[in-house]
């Protein structure tokens, strides 16, 4: 059933693919089999995250960027991440609000609790994006902090806006999202201290060691000014790190790989009952924490097997 | 595990603006009241044409379609988001909610082209998530 949905993705069904990004966020029915029928349909899309504090301009950026994607007949799609409320569990995701850019698809994602600015399950997504035949696919994180950095192990290319007037030379220095940025972009650059931002952005660069200087680029995404020189910015930098991508890709693989293992583990302790089943064992002398565990992991193999 | 996962997925509803209406101030409360309820509420913006409100349902692939009118443009508006979805394919699994200024003489019309309920001025929210919470097939 996973394959007929799959297969559906893969024929650019919009619905299809709008189903698939639902049972991918819920590891509902089929999960495991529909990531692993899309992943060897994907690494064509371009992948880039866009991130920077709240208010940025992120989404109104992304929104420009899909317009200008979308004139040279590009296939754009976009997935804006927004926080969850940490008391009800639910989310207001606003990022349409900005996007009029016709023609993509574009899917809004619940943080759910997740702290490093994207979902859980958005790396699966851009998988499900990227299988679905789209040139671009465009991250929009939340409105991150300095910390919000997870968005280099889903994206080819990252950029980080960073608002006019936004601090002096040692808040630039500071690690984190700074640190990830593969293009900046001062955007609302017809404000008052746009300037001062871009020269401070260009000594953060100079002071950077690596085969990959930054760009800082100006736009106005209201207008649309310097979006274009902002995605040739992108793709020179995607064309440019193309071993920084592969890396990219083996880390994202990795990740991958971590969380199917923590997932299998969890899976068979619940199916031997769960922690509490164990907590019990441990109490009835049946060994220490770690020896029942791994009783339980070695287990009976056949049925771990099973699907 | 698969049964539990459903179990545990999150309402999604869109909150959508139709038309040439800008007030917005009941959407904000009722997208307000649904995070709340711990539902994942996609709000679309202000002027919205029906098609913007068909694609944004299917692409978030949502359980409900909140439509918030208050223009008295909803006997031509409200139509063809119904046709709309059921064009999609997706109108059967799709609840959809008008709130606003409907009067009583319109509502059963729009009940009978696919509306689950239309909720007026001095509805309680909680009556608004209960009614959700009751409808959206699980």
């Amino acid at each position: 059933m996973s394959g007929d949905l799959a297969a559906a993705v893969r024929d650019g069904d919009e619905r299809a693919l709008a189903r698939a990004i639902t049972v991918l966020e819920n590891h509902g029915e089929g999960y495991r089999d529909l990531v692993a029928d899309l992943y060897p349909a994907g690494g064509r899309a371009r992948v880039v995250g866009v991130t920077g504090s709240p208010g940025a301009g992120k989404s109104t950026l992304v929104d420009s960027l899909v317009g200008t994607l979308s004139e040279r007949g590009e296939r754009v799609a976009v997935l804006a991440v927004d926080p969850a409320s940490p008391f009800s569990g639910g989310a207001v995701l606003g990022d349409r609000v900005r996007m009029h850019g016709a023609d993509a698809f574009v899917r809004s994602m619940s943080a759910r609790g997740a702290a490093g600015g994207l979902a859980a399950a958005t790396a699966d997504a851009v998988t499900a994006l990227d299988a679905a035949g789209f040139d671009w696919v465009l991250v929009e994180t939340v409105g991150a902090g300095q910390s919000e950095v997870d968005v280099v192990r889903v994206a080819d290319t990252v950029a980080v806006l960073v608002p006019p007037d936004s601090g002096d030379d040692v808040q630039m220095l500071k690690a984190g999202i700074l640190e990830i940025a593969d293009v900046f972009v001062v955007n609302k650059a017809d404000l008052d201290g746009a300037d001062r931002t871009v020269r401070e952005l260009r000594r953060v660069v100079e002071r950077r060691t690596g085969d990959w200087d930054p760009p800082v680029v100006e736009t106005v995404a209201t207008t649309g000014e310097g979006v274009s020189a902002l995605l040739n910015a992108l793709t020179s930098h995607r064309d440019a790190a193309d071993d920084q991508h592969r890396a990219r890709h083996l880390a994202a693989v990795r990740a991958a790989l971590d969380r199917a293992v923590d997932e299998q583990v969890r899976e068979t302790v619940a199916a031997a009952g769960g922690v509490e089943a164990l907590a019990d064992r441990v109490a009835a002398g049946d060994g220490d924490p770690a020896s029942v565990v791994e009783s339980v992991l070695e287990g009976p193999t056949e049925r771990r097997r099973q699907p | 595990m698969d049964a539990t996962a459903a179990d545990q997925r999150p309402i999604r509803c869109l909150v959508a603006k139709v038309g040439l209406d800008g007030h917005d101030r009941g959407a904000h409360v009722v997208s307000r009241a649904f995070r709340d309820a711990g539902f994942e509420v996609v709000f679309t913006g202000l002027h919205r044409s029906p098609d913007e409100v068909v694609r944004a349902a299917v692409q978030e692939d949502v359980d409900v379609v909140g439509i918030s009118i208050l223009s008295g443009a909803h006997e031509t508006l409200v139509p063809q988001i119904l046709a709309g979805l059921a064009e999609a394919g997706v109108l059967d699994e799709t609840l959809v909610l008008v709130g606003g200024i409907v009067p009583e003489e319109d509502r059963e019309a729009l009940r009978e082209a696919g509306v689950a309920r239309v909720f007026g001025p001095g509805t309680s929210l909680a009556s608004v998530v209960d009614f959700v919470r009751e409808h959206v097939e699980r």
